[in-house]
């Protein structure tokens, strides 16, 4: 009999998403979008060689791209199966709820009304995805609602599209706003540098903290409500935390990328395909496979249209929505 | 039982409800130690609610539960859940947990970041299983399980918790006869070995037959309470479910069995109010 978490099953699944982030990381660092510099001048400029066209590249510009794209696949991967278990909803995530724009949408505003985005303050991105997550997740307390996957998620495209409206109506009218965050609404992690996200970094750290420690009455609701109460946990008081966790990720990977949707979507989908659907076994996978997720993206970004850069939170949509649609059409929804 | 134990729990003057309904009005129970209470009455009687109020899942708007003589009020849910364990109808288990990943979880009151997994807590899983005859498929899908075996599957989940007091929703809902019996002697089995019981039972005959001791409500109020051989009759029955019937002794048990149910006329107006 299986006695604790730590199955076979965890180990190899644990084994298998560091081997796979070791491998992404690796091609993160040596495929540009032109192949100018491989891994061999990487590992070079690495130990200290290199000529300086090398050390540009890959300590300005890839090394930044690919601690980003870390962080950014960490904070996405982990709200996102925190959000799935919260909503038992296979399809709740952070950008198809809207939690993502509703955190985009506060930084526009923010810049419109004087912001930069080198300055951005990360506490705005916080604000505006926890006002997000709130409407999501209140949306799929209501009545009916929560019981279907399919509909919780277009009350959440509702509210995307909205917020969509408010964002493109000051990037229309205002100027100075659009030229400042045109390539960051689509969701980018290149051409950042590392201390524009010092002040994120916290943040991701702490939301981290709480998803961990909800991991455990999170698994416990999964049960049923009352099922959790009577094993001694409190369901509201895990639901608030959900939210502020939540709103702590998604808001620190929106302030350093820009809204990407669909990698909460995919990356907790593969984590239970692996470790199965306990969310202390799944948030974990989740966390090691969010970063591969975002890099994959990214270094696909570089190659798809060679030698100009595709934005990443496109290359991650054109991933993500086939497989939305693949779950969606299956004959039944998992439950969570 | 000749001299009546003491109480495991009392409630007094208990008022339970939302918002603005009341639901349990000003009751007063007490649950005997050591033996299997059976809650009865039509739906919405509020047997459900008193069962999750117990267990404190709703506080009390008034009065108050007395566990072993103390205030629950007083209580953390942690505490709570170490003290009593619940089984809930709204149990849903997600696809592919096994039967003991379920049972597991019944050690959460037991166990915390501070405290983490122990022997003690692999012994209580064991046993847990072990009594609920499941050994043989601690480590099979709950989904590939029959009803009954999942049913004593959340029971074992509860008999983790380790607790002197059981609390069962309609342990035998959308169960078929075999497997409501599998239930009701593990339950028996339970209390033989001495713990506490108290169930929501819809099925009277199976209430008469497995409990020691029958709390027969009405409209948020008890209107009966005490073995069942004394205090089901034509009249009770008449009172709560607004039907009429004649009583027989089972051959072998010697508890009630209600047969020729009719339902009657003048009675409609009060079967409503259930």
């Amino acid at each position: 009999m299986a006695t604790t978490l730590l199955s076979r099953r965890m180990l190899i699944g644990v084994l298998a998403a560091f081997g796979l982030l070791a491998i992404v990381i690796l091609l993160s660092l040596g495929v540009g979008s032109d192949n100018a510099i491989g891994l061999a001048q990487v590992f070079a400029v690495l130990q200290g060689a290199g000529d300086d066209q090398a050390r540009l590249t890959v300590l300005d510009l890839r090394v930044p791209r690919t601690i980003i794209g870390v962080l950014v696949g960490v904070a996405l991967g982990s709200a996102g199966a925190l959000l799935q278990a919260a909503a038992r909803n296979p399809l709740a995530e952070p950008g198809l709820l809207g939690v993502s724009a509703g955190s985009a949408t506060a930084v526009v505003v923010s810049i419109a009304l004087g912001a930069s985005l080198n300055n951005l303050q990360v506490g705005v991105a916080i604000f505006g995805a926890l006002i997000g997550c709130s409407v999501a997740l209140g949306v799929a307390r209501m009545s009916g609602l929560g019981d279907d996957p399919i509909r919780l998620v277009l009350a959440g495209a509702a509210l995307s599209s909205m917020l969509a409206a408010v964002s493109s109506v000051i990037l229309l009218t205002d100027q100075r706003t659009a030229d400042e965050v045109r390539f960051w609404t689509i969701g980018a992690i290149a051409g950042r540098n590392l201390s524009s996200i010092t002040s994120a970094i916290p943040v991701l750290l702490l939301g981290l903290a709480v998803a961990l420690l909800l991991a455990r009455p999170l698994a416990a609701l999964a049960l049923g409500e009352k099922v959790a109460s009577g094993l001694g946990q409190r369901p509201k008081l895990v639901r608030t935390g959900v939210m502020i966790s939540v709103a702590l990720l998604v808001g620190s990977a929106t302030a350093m990328a820009g809204p990407i949707g669909f990698v909460g979507l995919v990356v907790p989908i593969a984590a239970r395909a692996m470790v199965g659907p306990d969310i202390r076994r799944a948030l974990i996978l989740a966390v090691l496979l969010g970063p591969s997720f975002v890099l994959l993206a990214d270094v696909l970004s570089r190659i798809v249209a060679r030698p100009t850069e595709t934005p990443l939170g496109v290359i991650s949509a054109l991933i993500g929505a086939p497989i939305l649609v693949l779950i969606v059409r299956s004959q039944r929804l998992p439950a969570l | 039982m000749s001299v009546s134990p003491p109480a495991a729990l009392q409630t007094q003057n208990l008022v339970l409800g939302y918002q603005r309904t009341t639901i349990i009005d000003q009751l007063n129970a007490s649950i005997p130690h050591g033996q299997v209470t059976a809650i009865i009455g039509p739906n919405g009687c509020g047997k459900s609610t008193l069962l999750a109020g117990l267990a404190k899942l709703h506080p009390a708007k008034q009065g108050q539960i007395l566990l072993d003589g103390q205030d629950i009020a007083r209580l953390s849910p942690r505490e709570m859940a170490q003290a009593l364990a619940l089984l809930p109808q709204d149990g849903v288990a997600p696809d592919g947990m096994t039967v003991a990943d379920l049972v597991r979880f019944g050690r959460h009151p037991h166990t915390g970041l501070l405290r983490q997994w122990s022997k003690e807590d692999q012994q209580a899983v064991v046993t847990a299983i072990a009594t609920a005859d499941l050994m043989a498929m601690a480590d099979r899908p709950l989904t590939t399980l029959s009803g009954g075996q999942r049913q004593r599957a959340w029971i074992a989940m509860a008999l983790a918790q380790s607790t002197p007091l059981l609390l069962l929703d309609e342990p035998t809902a959308a169960l078929d006869l075999g497997h409501q019996i599998e239930v009701f002697e593990l339950i028996r089995q339970l209390a033989a070995e001495g713990k506490t019981v108290v169930m929501v039972v819809h099925d009277l005959a199976s209430a008469c037959r497995y409990a020691d001791h029958l709390i027969a409500m009405c409209a948020g109020s008890i209107i009966a309470a005490g073995a069942p051989n004394a205090v089901v009759t034509p009249e009770l029955i008449h009172q709560l479910y607004g039907v009429h019937c004649r009583l027989i002794p089972d051959p072998i048990s010697g508890t009630p069995i209600i047969v020729g149910v009719q339902k009657s006329q003048k009675s409609e107006g009060k079967n409503q109010k259930g």
